[in-house]
């Protein structure tokens, strides 16, 4: 018996299996909404944008049954430019509001679109307690690395010694790995993608949005003005090959052509690159992304490098099904309902007029 | 043997006692079995931020004031007129409260040497009762082993003697419940039913119930029974009530009348956690509770199920509103219904948890960056949190605007028997959701397309339409930054900027039209001197106007029950008297409102001690003031001591 089949909820359902669909088909141009994109040029959030608007018609669900939330920050602005419905709220708080929005409404599709400092910096609390809950909604995270709204500070992703303004001789700060904090929190969904890699990252989008419960995507974004290159070596066509590990579902995780590869260590417990010619092919480990124990994808994930970014595994790390909060809180809801039938007036005055009365004529 | 039966029209006990005594409970009981017999009440609870703080000292006591009488009362009284004190500590804790004549019942069990010493009396103040230099002696004192005989009455279902001790509470309530008269058959219900499971317990609490009712009736140790008699009260049914739990009624009944599933985004705080109890019982409403990570999730949860189409709703005291302030600013700007709940306590900072105060209002008012006005609505007793919830809900769904509902540590924990209402009677609230596209937009080559417009306002309140996801055709952004009029896009113009602070305010402002004139207690008219409050002070300068009045001198009452916006007519009211008081439970918040909106002269009566304001002393600083205003002598010694 599995820990979801005594729970008064299903547990085995799509990410917007309650959601309405839409019989039509759809297009990018309806989801785009009236209003100028006003990021800097050459930013990696239009790539998103694009690639967003070009796979919500393929979702095919109703678009006034999608609600876009986000936090501050450059990203942030994402929902403006979305003809969805959507909330630009406060710094680091969207992952809350979305709770909100997602506990409330069984038949929404809910995503947050968030950055490396709004969602690990000033909103980390709701980021990991939202992956602890395991509500049902799809948090993007935009990594570019540093804090580009205020121009330039660094961020919690930031590798250390990071000269910016406002750490002229270095930051003293050791950075965050998203992926590794996800999995920390028990994500239950928990990938990682690139903004340039359209076709990666609308695949991803896609299982994202499949997942019933917190979906989080990391997505490696550049910034142009603050932060130019911070991704070069996974983008670059000569070195991309040695810097991105592919993480597929019952896939041996080769990299460098087919040269190297994830092996055990055994003198860890944790995971390691090896040469092929050295291993074997057979050492080589297959990803398993169902595994319900996630310290391999941790350990996976710990192979991302924290400094500048010369290598990084990346896809779907983690893809589990455990039961979703909202779910789970509806679920108490109707089962209440259904003990006390009744028109809500009646049982409304017999509540208030409950306990010990008395009587005066 | 008979005993005297002697009529008394009101009495004040209270009760005291370690903190894990089991005073609240026991003061609980006599409540409910004082306002089953129809009395008149009004309770203070009173103890310490500690669960169990150290056993037998002074911080530790934990003590339950009630107030009960054959009349209306208003407040819980400000001198007991009997003490039932379970150790030293308890007895050196309250003594200074006591008037002259006043009765203490002790339990001489705990007066050990240990004890005595922990509560830092040098002698035992039990072993002079009566001599010549007995420290006690201005009182009537009634030393009783509650807890020997209570260890006697059960020794039958074989508890450990720490567990048999643990009934002398109800021993005591027995005692009491005899004294005044009251009927027992609730406490013995209650009883059976709290400690159903465990069988020797429930049968040595009841039994030393008994007990103590028993002794009382049978000894020579108390020779006077007391009668207070039912105090008139209008038709109706009635429960004795606490301000949390009306409160919590009042959300769930603000659901009912609007249709709005409520969401409760929570995070525990004292004094304010019994609202999320309480609306965790009640998911059958369709009522969500997330008890969230922190106070800011919490008001975030419930922001996005208001969004959602929720009647969001979040509880906390004034730590929590600091906490919480950003996010109640984006509801301002994104205008969306909020109610949100503080119940005050002492502050600034952690300050005093379990204590009351009102020194939230200016937080409530203006703890927000920029202009960001919230409406104001205060309870004045613990059964008018109901009305008081239902009124926030009001504002907060016509208005689309959050709303403050400032309730305090008095009134969360403070009961009161409550009319129960009929539900013909409360208001009902229109969500009033947008369905359809509310603006024709022409293009340049002239074809009209029909938008939706997500800030093009009601004319009458100025309140935006609410369109819930879900609702086709009616897809928009909302957020933080500055929207533009109307079609509510990111706007930095400088002049709509100005127009959005002016009619977010004008907004907020426009609400006083739908409120009633204020209800002005100025029995004779003639009053020069009015006293003005807000909140839980209603109890107090209720009774310190009428000791005022009932000396033979004229003095005017009104209370606010919404502190912003004011109700239009408090200008003129304002005016009419040459002195105006304002008593607060803080260093003058709503003195400080009123001078600045109105300059009039308001003259504050401040306390800040976490307790409630005491009406006599109140009186004689109405007195002070109606002398002055009326170039008269006032005296207000009373001129008959019963009636």
């Amino acid at each position: 018996m599995t820990a979801t089949e005594n729970l008064p909820f299903p547990g085995l359902r799509s990410g917007v299996e309650l959601v309405p669909t839409n019989d039509e088909p759809q297009t990018g141009k309806e989801y785009t909404s009236d209003q100028e994109v006003r990021w800097c040029p050459g930013c990696g959030d239009y790539a998103v944008l694009k690639a967003v608007q070009g796979f919500l018609p393929e979702l095919g669900l109703r678009r006034e049954n999608i609600v876009f939330v986000s936090g501050i920050g450059c990203s942030s602005r994402f929902p403006y430019y979305l003809d969805t419905y959507g909330m630009h709220s406060i710094h680091g708080r969207a992952p809350s509001i979305a709770t909100g929005i997602a506990t409330a409404r069984e038949d929404l599709s809910v995503w947050v679109v968030t950055g490396d400092g709004d969602a690990l910096s000033i909103g980390g609390n709701h980021l990991i307690h939202a992956l602890r809950r395991n509500v049902n909604m799809t948090i993007l995270l935009f990594n570019n690395r540093i804090y580009g709204l205020t121009k330039g500070q660094y961020s919690p992703t930031s590798e250390a010694g990071k000269i910016t303004k406002s750490t002229p001789m270095g930051s003293l700060d050791h950075p965050f790995n998203p992926v590794s904090l996800a999995l920390g929190a028990e994500g239950s969904f928990v990938a990682r993608t690139i903004d340039s890699d359209r076709k990666h990252l609308t695949s991803v989008l896609s299982a994202a949005a499949a997942h019933r419960g917190t979906s989080f995507v990391e997505i490696y974004q550049n910034c142009p003005i603050f932060n130019d290159g911070a991704f070069d070596a996974i983008k670059n066509a000569d070195t991309k090959a040695d810097a991105i590990i592919p993480l597929v579902h019952g896939e041996p995780i080769l990299f460098g052509n087919g040269s190297k590869g994830l092996v055990r260590d055994t003198e860890t417990g944790g995971v390691k690159v090896a040469l092929v010619a050295d291993v074997g092919a057979d050492a080589i480990m297959v990803h398993d992304a169902y595994n319900a124990d996630p310290t391999t994808a941790f350990a996976i994930s710990r192979l991302t490098d924290s400094g500048y970014l010369n290598q990084s595994p990346i896809g779907i790390f983690r893809q589990v099904e455990r039961p979703t909060y909202d779910d789970g809180a509806r679920g108490q809801i109707a089962s209440a309902q259904q003990a006390a039938p009744g028109d809500p007036s009646d049982r409304l005055a017999k509540l208030i007029g409950g306990g010990d009365t008395w009587t005066v004529v | 043997m008979s005993k005297q039966v002697k009529q008394l029209d009101r009495v004040i006990i209270r009760f005291a006692g370690d903190s894990g005594d089991g005073m609240q409970l026991t003061g609980d009981r006599f409540t409910q079995e004082s306002a089953v017999f129809g009395n008149d009440l009004v309770t203070l609870p009173n103890f310490p931020a500690e669960i169990r703080a150290p056993q037998g000292t002074l911080p530790g006591v934990s003590s339950f004031q009630v107030h009960f009488a054959d009349h209306d009362i208003l407040t819980a009284g400000d001198a007991p007129d009997v003490l039932v004190a379970m150790n030293p500590a308890a007895l050196k804790a309250n003594l200074g409260d006591l008037p002259k004549g006043a009765t203490i019942i002790v339990d001489t069990h705990d007066f050990t040497g240990r004890n005595l010493t922990k509560a830092g009396y040098e002698t035992n103040p039990l072993d002079t009762l009566g001599e010549v230099n007995d420290p006690l002696g201005e009182f009537s004192v009634q030393p009783v082993d509650l807890t020997g005989m209570t260890v006697e009455a059960v020794k039958e279902f074989g508890l450990s003697r720490k567990d048999a001790a643990r009934a002398k509470n109800m021993f005591a309530l027995g005692l009491l419940s005899w004294m005044y008269g009251r009927p027992i058959e609730s406490t013995i219900a209650f009883l059976e039913k709290r400690f159903a499971k465990v069988a020797d317990i429930r049968d040595a609490n009841i039994t030393a119930f008994k007990a103590g009712w028993n002794f009382g009736e049978t000894t020579e140790t108390f020779v006077v029974q007391y009668e207070i008699k039912p105090a008139p009260m209008s038709a109706g049914t009635y429960r004795n009530i606490t301000g949390n739990l009306a409160l919590s009624y009042g959300l769930v009944a603000a659901g009912v009348q609007s249709g709005l599933p409520v969401f409760l985004g929570s995070y525990p705080i004292t004094p304010a956690s019994d609202i999320l109890h309480e609306l965790s019982k009640h998911k059958a409403f369709g009522i969500t509770t997330l008890q969230a990570e922190d106070e800011i999730a919490g008001v975030g949860a419930a922001i996005g199920a208001s969004f959602a189409g929720s009647l969001g709703v979040t509880t906390t005291s004034g730590p929590g509103i600091a906490l919480k302030s950003e996010a109640i600013g984006l509801a301002v700007m994104t205008e969306l219904p909020l109610i949100v709940v503080d119940v005050q306590r002492g502050g600034p900072s952690t300050g005093l948890p379990t204590k009351t105060e009102q020194a939230d209002l200016l937080q409530a008012m203006f703890g927000r960056n920029g202009e960001a006005p919230v409406p104001i609505v205060a309870p004045q007793s613990p059964g008018d949190c109901f009305d008081a919830a239902i009124e926030a809900a009001r504002i907060a769904v016509t208005y689309r605007t959050p709303v403050m509902l400032l309730s305090d540590g008095y009134l969360a924990n403070g009961s009161e028997p409550w009319r129960i209402p009929e539900l013909a009677d409360l208001p009902v609230i229109d969500p009033n959701f947008a369905t359809e596209r509310n603006k024709t937009v022409v293009a340049k080559d002239g074809t009209e397309s029909e938008e939706y417009w997500p800030y093009l306002r009601d004319e009458e309140t100025l309140a935006r339409p609410w369109a819930v996801p879900g609702t086709p055709g009616l897809e928009h952004r909302i957020g933080g930054l500055e929207k533009g009029e109307g079609h509510g896009n990111i706007s930095y113009d400088p002049a709509n900027h100005d127009f959005m602070v002016r009619t977010r305010q004008a907004k907020v402002d426009r609400i006083a039209e739908s409120l009633p004139p204020l209800v002005v207690d100025d029995p004779s008219g003639e009053a020069k001197v009015l006293v003005i409050g807000w909140g839980s002070t209603y109890g107090p300068i209720g009774a310190g106007c009428r000791r005022v009045r009932k000396a033979g001198y004229h003095v005017a009452q009104v209370h606010l029950r919404h502190l912003n916006p004011f109700p239009k007519d408090l200008g003129d009211i304002l005016k009419r008297y040459d002195k105006v008081l304002c008593p607060e439970m803080n260093l003058g918040q709503l003195s400080l409102l009123l001078r600045g909106k109105y300059l009039v002269d308001a003259i504050g009566y401040n306390q800040v001690n976490g307790m409630p304001i005491k009406a006599a002393a109140l009186a004689e600083a109405i007195g002070g003031l109606v002398a002055e205003a009326e170039g008269i002598t006032v005296d207000l010694t009373p001129q008959e001591v019963t009636k």
